[in-house]
């Protein structure tokens, strides 16, 4: 599956916000400074009441509607693309319980590390044991809300061969912020051959899966 | 613009609000007095305090990051410090705030009457106030120990915690209904006691601010007291409302909480955004550009503001349509703000501006509140959300927005005010000064948080990875810095109360009511109610003689 993922979308669209921001900040932090000093009372003895000009104000309500309402369409087709899953995607269930993930495999493999095969679309079924988490991968850009009582679903597919860092991300007691995992993208092939040798047999019992645990 | 009768004359008929000797003197004449300029001040006494109190928790929340691993407590102690630091900033301080402190100074003095319209449900109000602030500090020392959810009370953590909720949301409750009478009470004030002459649009914009936020106080408030009664009704009795496993629904919650925590926002922000429109004309000498606009954008905010709340939760698993609705409509707020932001600025255009430390605060709140409305374009993006939730990013955009933007509000009409109310002068330099450490402690503390939370720091996190360690230790430094211009600004304030120089009647040249008033205001404001003959900020057809 080379679907390829959302990751470079919303780095695309939070970089359009992060420009037009600038620009207008920069126009409105520069008015103000400008302003200060051309219009100090000791350069300018005779203010003048200006209640106002139809046409600036609505220039300054149209130029802000046009440019919400880009910023709200590039969202929603990108959220568009987070929310529809590729079809062909590997099912991992994935629960979480204070304080830990736990990733089970169509085949029975049980892991608290998630293995994945590199480029493949991976479709997770979240659910909890206890309270709201939250299945957050930082590298990738996507989250999703892990709630007792309901199964959300989420899809990622990672592009590099390397261990993508699993946070949660809704506060959920003592040791939120200890429960971390990795998302491990490993060459296809490598996957294809560990995913087959552990089939239904043996529990994978990970090291714990807290990285920054005890220091 | 008022009747010059009243600043000409030489002597009130009534004594001045401080001097007044009612029925009781001393410190009863305080806590039983009805008047809404004292009111006020009990308010801001008891506010600072809170804010005092919650910035020492922020100070140390920030000191804990210091290092990977414990720097100075454990984990359980520092989810109870950002708990109630939470709690304290949002429903003791920046919930009432404004309105209960300048508000009910100023609202009353700006329409041209005696007092608000029900004085005694006002002193109500005040000790609804303190009673929710002792329960909730009850809470604290009580079985069970510090609420340790997070200032949201989320579901179903909520009822699993075994620390002491009940009574910290029981003590929201009580708070609720305090805000509730503020606003009925201003809503009515400003339908009935308006001088005569002062038509709708004759009105300060500070009074239109106060207007909108009442609307959403009594509207929306009623909404977070069923919810934290039925938080106390599942915690109590374990009737399932909100956890799955008693048959309840945590989403439930979510929707119910932020139906008010989301107008809540902007009963936090219309009072600030109030006091920068009177601030900007009286400081450019000129009147304020497109007054009609500004004041209907606060209605504006206020009704689209009150649709918005599901883009809290866009990643809940929420449906796809309701995500897009939300998402939509949290950017119509977009538009009148931007309105508002862009006439202050115009306001400068053409004035005779005089830089002192109101308006340095204003134009500070300016730029710290772009910056908060900006990044909340970016939450507002559906995808982009997706990423930021629950991440520093919106830990910062939230405290540009109510620090930066309601706090600098608070901290600009105080310094604004302050003659008005004390009838002495701050030192301005130590003004200047505190104010300048503000503005830089500020961004090196939230700046860097917002680009933490965008390299993926999640919020609420006793610990982090390495590789936030040097942006965390950048924030804490940037902590330290805010917290000494805040000190200073306090201190000099202080300092000028108790020694400052007699500070003269109008010392800005405003052209509002509170100004035409004699020295400090007497016991019921005016001698003589002021007739009201042109528009809140008019400076020039009779330009005011500034020294
Ligand atoms: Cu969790």
């Amino acid at each position: 599956m080379n679907s390829g993922n959302f990751t470079a979308q919303v780095d695309a669209t939070f970089m359009f916000i992060l420009i037009v921001s600038l620009i207008l900040m920069a126009g409105i932090t520069f008015s103000m400074i400008y302003f200060l000093f051309r219009y100090h009372h000791t350069k300018n003895q005779k203010p003048k009441d200006i209640h106002g000009n139809m046409w600036l104000e609505l220039l300054w309500t149209v130029i802000p509607t046009i440019l919400v309402l880009v910023m709200f369409y590039y969202g929603m087709v990108g959220y568009e693309k987070m929310e529809t899953i590729p079809e062909d995607a590997m099912k991992v269930e994935s629960t979480g319980r204070m304080w830990g993930w736990q990733f089970n495999y169509e085949n029975g493999i049980q892991t608290d590390t998630l293995y994945v095969p590199k480029g493949k679309a991976v479709h997770l079924y979240l659910n909890s044991t206890d309270v709201i988490h939250s299945f957050y991968i930082p590298g990738l850009k996507a989250k999703k809300d892990v709630v007792p009582g309901m199964t959300n679903e989420m899809w990622f597919a990672t592009d590099e061969i390397k261990a993508y860092d699993v946070f949660c991300a809704e506060y959920c007691g003592d040791r939120h912020a200890y429960m971390l995992t990795k998302i491990v993208s490993m060459p296809p092939a490598e996957f294809d051959a560990w995913y087959q040798s552990n089939a239904k047999t043996e529990e994978n019992t990970e090291e714990s899966t807290a990285a920054v645990d005890g220091e | 613009m008022a009747s010059r009768a009243i600043v000409d004359a030489n002597e009130h008929q009534e004594p001045i609000y401080l001097d007044y000797r009612g029925r009781y003197d001393g410190i009863l004449g305080w806590i039983l007095s009805t008047d809404h300029k004292r009111i006020g001040l009990m308010y801001l006494a008891a506010l600072v305090v809170f804010f005092l109190a919650a910035m020492t928790l922020g100070f140390f929340m920030r000191l804990e990051q210091w290092t990977v691993g414990q720097t100075i407590v454990d984990a359980k102690t520092y989810n109870t410090l950002f708990t109630v630091h939470g709690v304290i900033m949002v429903f003791l301080v920046v919930v009432p705030g404004i309105p209960a402190t300048l508000g009910n100074f100023f609202l009353p003095l700006q329409l041209g009457a005696k007092d608000v319209s029900f004085p005694r449900l006002n002193l109500t109000s005040w000790y609804l106030y303190m009673i929710g602030a002792l329960i909730i500090f009850l809470a604290l020392f009580t079985s069970g120990g510090l609420p340790d959810t997070g200032w949201t009370f989320y579901a179903p953590y909520n009822i699993r915690t075994t620390t002491n909720i009940p009574l910290a949301v029981f003590g929201v409750f009580i708070l609720g209904f305090s805000s509730i009478l503020t606003g009925l009470n201003f809503v009515t004030t400003m339908h009935q006691l308006r001088a005569p002459g002062m038509s709708w649009f004759r009105m300060p914009l500070f009074c239109w601010g106060l207007y909108a936020t009442g609307w959403i106080q009594v509207l929306a408030t009623p909404v977070l007291g069923i919810t934290m009664l039925l938080v106390l009704v599942e915690k109590t009795m374990s009737i399932g409302v909100f956890d799955p496993s008693l048959g309840g629904d945590p989403i439930l919650y979510q929707h119910l909480f932020w139906i008010y925590s989301h107008p809540a926002v902007y009963i936090m922000i219309l009072p600030a955004m109030g006091i920068i429109s009177e601030i900007m004309p009286t400081f450019a000498r000129r009147t304020i550009f497109g007054y009609k606009a500004i004041a209907y954008s606060s209605l504006a905010i206020a009704l689209a503001g009150s649709l918005v709340w599901g883009h809290h939760m866009f990643t809940s698993g929420q449906s796809y349509t309701a995500n897009v609705l939300f998402s939509l409509l949290t950017f119509l707020v977009g538009i009148p703000t931007a309105i508002k932001v862009l006439n202050w600025v115009a306001t400068l255009y053409r004035g005779a501006i005089r830089i002192e430390p109101p308006l340095l605060y204003a134009l500070s709140f300016i730029f710290l509140f772009s910056i908060g409305g900006f990044t909340g374009l970016m939450q507002g993006v559906l995808n982009v959300d997706v990423h930021l939730h629950d991440t520093y990013f919106v830990v910062a955009h939230f405290h540009y927005v109510m620090f930066g933007g309601t706090v600098m509000g608070l901290f600009a009409g105080l310094h604004y005010w302050f003659p008005k109310m004390f009838g002495k002068m701050y030192e301005k330099s130590w003004a200047n000064i505190s104010w300048a450490l503000q503005l830089i402690g500020f961004n090196m503390l939230y700046f860097t948080m917002l680009v933490m939370g965008y390299n993926g720091m999640p919020r609420r996190y006793y610990d982090h990875l390495i590789e936030f360690n040097a942006g965390h230790q950048l924030a804490t430094v940037g902590s330290w810095v805010l917290i000494a211009g805040i000190l200073i600004m306090f201190a000099n304030l202080l300092h000028g109360l108790l020694k400052g120089e007699e500070a003269d009647d109008n010392p800005w040249g405003g052209t509002t009511l509170e100004w035409s008033i004699k020295g400090l205001p007497p016991l019921e404001n005016f001698d003589e109610i002021p007739e009201v003959t042109q528009g809140p900020y008019d400076h020039n057809p009779e330009p005011e003689v500034v020294k």
